[in-house]
């Protein structure tokens, strides 16, 4: 016998679903900005592993010399994924569902037998309410990361307004560079979170729309 | 189509199964709705029309929103808020040249005067003397330019507002904005008037306690540290001051207005 269970709020998911596209939209204007002085790399002295990025990406996304698009999308959708973001934050102090998504001192120790688990190095996965440690772990990261785009993002918009917060950035130049990296970090997330996602399977994403999980009576899932 | 049947029974009368099938597809229809509109608004965005027409423009939701920008962050910016200021062993020798644009070969450095439009119509006119003989301001601080790279660098020249004081253009500076553009006037900028009379804003005429060189707007041009870079245009030519947004070269090809920092 099947069971329906509640799983996500409707507020949860409207923040979910509007911040995937304006994630994009952030993105895509801020590499039409990086292009324009695109000097960061991974490597040492004249070695280089890996430049940001070779023309070969520039041309096939067609990011070349829209650094004026990008300055005015950029500073136009900024106020949505902030706003989106500050009131998600807010929701989730006010309805108390923080409880769920803060990783404690045992978080760590279960998200590493989580992570074997997931490369099937280990049998069992430590038992788990709505998000496993792991997932604490990555879902509270990726929203301190968030404020950290929000200020370092303030730091090198309005440098000499706000000066005191790009001295704390570490300075204009730094700022940029944890701008950039910050970005780096949401794109292995969300290759990560895809992943995750496709394995998880249909009732877990279905979830993310219908607010709802399908569950055997007994309270086992069917698929998780 | 059976299924669709179940949309109009309450949920007491249908089994588990249809239960899962109505509320997935009630919940899927809505996201689908909204993936549409997500769709059509971002594609009505790209259609809209360009400020002012010009082509390289931005459609004009995006302008107004960056107009509101300017006016948030107008707000939080003071006279007190200075940009910061480095040692001269940090400032760079070799410093860097972006832009061309009004900095053509034609130029004749001994015919150079600085014109400045007053509000009643006249015009004067300003020797590079007339302006050396003010008191001069020094400032080395890092230069931000809109493409992201920023070069510490030393400056010498008057304060704009210390020129405004001694050629007693008061009048001239309770309007709105300042424009500028260079003797050919193929570069132009509109500066607002808090920026412009800010205390580290200069008409230079020196870079590393030597004449600018030609490349650098010589003889003399504008340093505004608290703008990116486009709007220190070099090779001042002429001087005016308007309530209405003086044109703006790199506004009319995208770029935001203000550009303040």
């Amino acid at each position: 016998m099947k069971k329906i269970v509640k799983k996500h709020s409707l507020a949860m998911r409207w923040f979910h679903w509007i911040n995937f596209p304006i994630l994009i939209v952030m993105t895509w204007s801020g590499l039409l900005i990086y292009w324009a002085n695109d000097v960061y790399k991974l490597g040492w002295g004249n070695t280089t592993i890996l430049k940001f990025f070779p023309q070969s990406f520039y041309d096939a996304l067609h990011l070349n010399y829209k650094l004026a698009e990008g300055m005015s999308f950029h500073f136009v959708f900024m106020w949505i994924f902030f706003l989106n973001g500050l009131l998600y934050v807010l929701y989730t102090i006010f309805s108390g569902e923080w409880r769920e998504l803060v990783p404690n001192k045992h978080s760590f120790k279960e998200a590493w037998l989580v992570v074997l688990h997931d490369l099937h190095l280990r049998k069992t996965a430590p038992p788990q309410k709505k998000y496993n440690a792991a997932q604490k772990i990555a879902y509270t990261s990726i929203i301190v990361m968030g404020l950290g785009s929000v200020l370092t993002g303030l730091a090198i918009y309005k440098p000499v307004q706000f000066w005191w917060l790009c001295e704390l950035m570490g300075g204009y130049a730094f700022a940029r560079i944890l701008h950039f990296a910050l970005t780096i970090g949401y794109s292995l997330f969300f290759v990560i979170h895809i992943v995750q996602v496709i394995l998880a399977g249909w009732n877990n994403f279905r979830s993310v729309v219908t607010g709802f999980e399908v569950v055997k009576d007994d309270n086992e899932k069917i698929s998780a | 189509m059976i299924f669709l049947k179940t949309l109009f029974v309450k949920n007491a009368k249908l089994s588990v199964e249809e239960i899962i099938r109505k509320k997935t597809f009630i919940s899927f229809f809505f996201f689908f709705i909204l993936i549409g509109v997500g769709i059509e608004s971002w594609k009505w965005l790209w259609v809209q029309p360009l400020d002012h027409g010009i082509q390289g423009g931005i459609q004009q939701p995006l302008r107004t929103i960056l107009n509101a920008n300017e006016k948030i962050f107008n707000k939080t910016l003071s006279s007190t808020h200075l940009a910061k200021t480095y040692p001269v062993t940090e400032a760079a020798r070799k410093v860097r040249v972006n832009g061309n644009v009004g900095m053509g070969n034609d130029f004749d450095p001994a015919k150079w005067k600085l014109q400045v439009v007053k509000t009643n119509g006249d015009t004067l006119f300003f020797t590079l003397d007339d302006i050396k003989k003010l008191p001069k301001t020094e400032i080395i601080f890092n230069f931000k330019c809109i493409e992201g790279w920023n070069q510490i660098t030393w400056w010498g020249g008057v304060k704009f507002a210390d020129f405004i004081k001694y050629y007693h253009l008061e009048n001239e500076a309770n309007l709105r904005y300042v424009g500028m553009s260079t003797p050919d006037e193929e570069y132009y900028v509109g500066i607002d008037m808090p920026s412009a009379i800010h205390p580290q804003t200069l008409l230079c005429y020196e870079m590393n306690r030597q004449p600018l060189p030609m490349n650098q707007g010589y003889p003399l041009r504008l340093i505004i540290p608290v703008k990116y870079g486009i709007k220190s245009i070099k090779r001042i030519g002429t001087i005016f001051f308007s309530n209405d947004r003086p044109a703006d070269y790199w506004f009319e090809r995208g770029y935001d207005y203000y550009s303040g920092l």
